[in-house]
């Protein structure tokens, strides 16, 4: 019965090609529209280290001050002093700081160009906490932190531009006029967002090309390239005075693997800030937040505004190609209400019919699901001209987004059918046989 | 015109009518939001950024060898004069930022040392003596810096800023009473006065976020040669020669010295670049919301069309009787064309206040700015007017069924 009456839909799509195409481009378009900025922001919104977002944390400590700081809004980065201090105490079991730094590396020729790179300054808990991938080599341990070992850990994609690919661990490089010992190659790595650096950037940039010991970085003098946010009467004449300054540049991450662990974590914050309030450094109560990533992605805004406007506009634009495939259907299926009726006094029960109309209607579905995939594929080489390059390659077909673009097309027509067909049941088999 | 027998045969097919108006005030609400939005956005990237932009071009140049500042200073000095020295070049400046860049440095003004919430947010311009004359802004009140106010400095070292200029809308915001020039504000880290020596026409601001639309034109310009790991070449080229001097200057400073990086992708820029990558996210938008409303537009209208063609059809007999009692074909026409106002306007009504409650929760969610009434009205009368044109085609072909329907069994 239900192959029976599917054919009979397409028959009957065929038979009426104006309408049908009308809600097939409806449909098509609506789904289309929505699936295309749907996976723009399912990119962006996505958790970019699933298995272990709720382990790694970010610990926050106004020091700024009421007074000072975005209406009470925790700054989302550390200044030099607090950083530190949350290093030394060591009271997590895997933490690391970062900041980005940009050299010039010097390629292998004699006479070659240097060329920029960017990368972050990382301490060696740093590969392990977010589990970079490694091709060749490793990160660096503890000890060479404390050392402040001149190690640089490449990029796959850095090291085929600098070394075309080979293993070239134990080799050196130079950066900024200084020489580096590689110690490791990453496999291609790069979480959009880039979660672990996202304040001050947008979180969708290419793959850096190195990651070197942050202690180096600091003994080099060598600033960050990337935010620095200072606030207030700034008195710093030089380095060293402006590390102990309120500027804030330093991205903090700890790795806590259980509640009681977290609990103790943002217990030890706010005991440090009460202890700089005490010790006449901070003059305000402690203000701290401890927060996992997906809360400090929230917290940094990380979803571009246009993602989730578009995405509003999409949905708005699919119920209204909804709400004019209900009326296209409910023209489509009164019109037959003459057909209707000899049936029904043939003997079909109004739940036939009633199945018979939704069926035709998924049929229209199917074929707008169709259209549909086939304008996403389309409309995705497009979406660089509606987003940044960077956030457009990240939207991309596969297999779960055809299953929804197809699923989301059929449900939401026979959705709309349910109720063109429920009027095409209340068909009275009396009034069609008269008046014929 | 027969109001009466429109609204009792409407009441027959209740479920459609509800449904053309329903679309017709959802496409209202959107198409009106998505046409603001459009404005906004142009209006956005239309301003004006103060700079010669059909002249002006960007170099940024990394140092490869970042280990000595003091050498950095000395290398800045002898890349301007090389710059300066090309035919195809008018004049050349060094900087940290500029208007349209999005990356610099904003400082916060006040009028008082003791101040403890800012006045207003500026830009801060490391410039020279030449800046103004390499972006193509003009002064339009007190004098230019001269060659021996400029100062090389680190970002770390905090000096004082003796003298400034600053833009012509942030003087008019701090010294509301009329000249700036001669008085004194605090721009520095330290906490030491600056005075305004001079005030420049129209000059945006290196900002681009959303958040910062009210500091836009606040730029302050400070005689500082920044010695950091990077610089950006300001090169104003002679009238017509900008291709020329585009491809001359990148050539004449890898002569003066090879350490150094410039990105050949985009480490130089012309100014129209500069603008595009600006307004790149404005531009999408402007063009996302273009083609929903296009396409919705299309979608109501074939919507409409589809729906009075059935509802043509059902009538085919009512209509042959009327014919024949005497109705013209205008009476035809104009029965389904007031159907169709009448809808249109129910549909319109709602559309405008779904319209307004959408705005006000986007005021709210993305700190857009209220709708104007134009738009709502705009938005209305395309939609009215699709609606009658999306009505002709099946009206007329009802306004020929012929009387002699009237006499045939349907």
């Amino acid at each position: 019965m239900f192959a029976y009456y599917l054919q009979l839909g397409l028959r009957s799509l065929r038979r009426n090609p104006m309408l049908t195409t009308l809600m097939v481009m409806a449909i098509g378009f609506g789904v289309a529209a929505s699936m295309i900025t749907y996976s723009v922001f399912r990119a962006v919104s996505d958790d970019p280290i699933p298995n272990k977002s709720s382990q790694l944390f970010v610990p926050q400590v106004d020091g700024w001050g009421p007074q000072q700081n975005d209406n009470g809004e925790i700054p989302g980065a550390l200044n030099y002093v607090d950083a530190m201090a949350l290093m030394r105490a060591h009271k997590a079991s895997r933490q690391t700081l970062i900041y980005p730094v940009m050299l010039s590396a010097l390629g292998r020729d004699a006479d070659s160009v240097p060329t920029s790179a960017s990368g972050y300054a990382v301490t060696g808990d740093f590969f392990p906490m977010f589990e970079v991938p490694f091709l060749y080599g490793s990160g660096w341990n503890a000890d060479e932190d404390d050392h402040r070992a001149a190690d640089v850990v490449l990029t796959q994609e850095f090291n085929q531009r600098m070394f075309g690919g080979a293993n070239s661990v134990g080799k050196e490089i130079q950066f900024g006029g200084n020489t580096y010992r590689i110690v490791g190659i990453t496999k291609h790595w790069n979480p959009a967002p880039r979660f672990y650096a996202v304040w001050g950037e947008d979180g969708f940039s290419e793959a850096p090309d190195f990651y070197v010991l942050l202690n180096r970085m600091l003994d080099l003098h060598i600033d960050s390239s990337g935010r620095n946010s200072c606030r207030g009467n700034l008195t710093f004449t030089g380095w060293d005075q402006w590390l102990q300054s309120n500027c804030i540049w330093l991205m903090p991450w700890v790795e806590l693997d259980t509640s009681s662990e977290v609990a103790q974590y943002r217990q030890f914050l706010t005991s440090y800030a009460t202890d700089q309030q005490h010790a006449g450094r901070f003059g305000w109560p402690a203000n701290v937040r401890l927060l996992d990533v997906m809360a400090f992605l929230t917290q940094q805004n990380v979803v571009p505004p246009e993602s989730r406007i578009s995405l509003i506009v999409a949905l708005c634009f699919f119920v209204i190609c909804l709400v004019n495939t209900i009326g296209l259907l409910l023209a489509k299926f009164m019109r037959r209400a003459g057909e209707i009726g000899v049936r029904r006094a043939l003997g079909a029960t109004r739940r036939e019919i009633y199945t018979q109309y939704l069926l035709e209607a998924a049929s229209v579905g199917i074929a707008g699901g169709l259209l549909g995939l086939l304008l996403t594929a389309v409309g995705m080489s497009a979406v660089t001209l509606l987003f940044d390059a960077e956030i457009a390659q990240l939207a991309h077909m596969d297999l779960s987004l055809i299953a929804l673009t197809l699923l989301l097309a059929i449900l939401a027509t026979v959705a709309a059918a349910f109720y063109p067909a429920w009027r095409a049941a209340q068909v009275q088999p009396a009034w069609q046989l008269k008046s014929n | 015109m027969q109001i009466k027998p429109i609204l009792a045969a409407m009441r027959h097919h209740k479920a459609g009518a509800l449904l053309v108006g329903f679309q017709i005030a959802l496409t209202l609400a959107i198409i009106c939001n998505a046409l603001f939005i459009i404005q906004a956005r142009i209006a956005r990237v239309e301003r004006p950024s103060g700079v010669d932009e059909s002249r002006v071009f960007v170099i940024e140049n990394n140092w490869a060898d970042k280990s000595s500042y003091q050498t950095i200073g000395a290398q800045i000095g002898a890349d301007l004069i090389a710059l300066r020295q090309l035919g195809s070049v008018e004049d050349a400046s060094s900087t940290n930022s500029f208007p349209l860049h999005g990356a610099g440095w904003d400082n916060y003004v006040k009028m008082r040392p003791d101040q403890i919430h800012m006045t207003t947010d500026s830009s801060v311009y490391l410039s020279d003596d030449h800046t103004l004359n390499a972006l193509g802004v003009t002064l339009i009140a007190g004098r230019n810096f001269t060659a021996n106010e400029v100062q090389a400095a680190q970002l770390e070292e905090g000096k004082s800023w003796p003298v400034i200029i600053i833009s012509k809308d942030l003087a008019k915001l701090l010294f509301p009473g009329g000249d700036a020039v001669g008085k004194t504000i605090y721009v520095t880290n330290t906490n030491t006065p600056s005075t305004v020596i001079g005030v420049t026409d129209t000059l945006q601001s290196h900002m681009m976020d959303g958040d910062s639309g009210s500091f836009a034109y606040n730029a302050i310009l400070v005689p500082v040669r920044q010695l950091s790991s990077y610089v950006y070449y300001v090169v104003r080229a002679r009238p017509g020669q900008l291709a020329a001097a585009m491809r001359d200057a990148p050539k004449a400073l890898f002569a003066q010295s090879r350490m150094r990086i410039i990105d050949p992708k985009d480490g130089v820029m012309s100014f129209a670049q500069v603008r595009a990558k600006a307004y790149e996210r404005d531009y999408g938008m402007a063009i996302l919301m273009g083609i929903v409303s296009a396409v919705l537009l299309a979608i109501t209208a074939a919507g409409i069309v589809g729906l009075t063609s059935f509802w043509v059809g059902q009538r085919r007999r009512q209509i042959g009787i009327r014919r024949a009692l005497g109705a013209t074909r205008t009476d035809i026409l104009s029965y389904f064309l007031t159907e169709n106002m009448m809808i249109g306007v129910c549909g319109v009504v709602v559309g405008t206040l779904l319209a307004i409650g959408i705005n006000l929760w986007m005021v709210t969610r993305f700190a857009m700015a209220h709708l104007s009434i134009t738009y709502v009205l705009t938005a209305a009368i395309i939609l009215l007017l699709l609606g009658q044109g999306a009505v002709l085609a099946p009206a007329l072909r009802a306004s020929r069924v012929p009387p002699v329907e009237a006499t045939r069994p349907v």
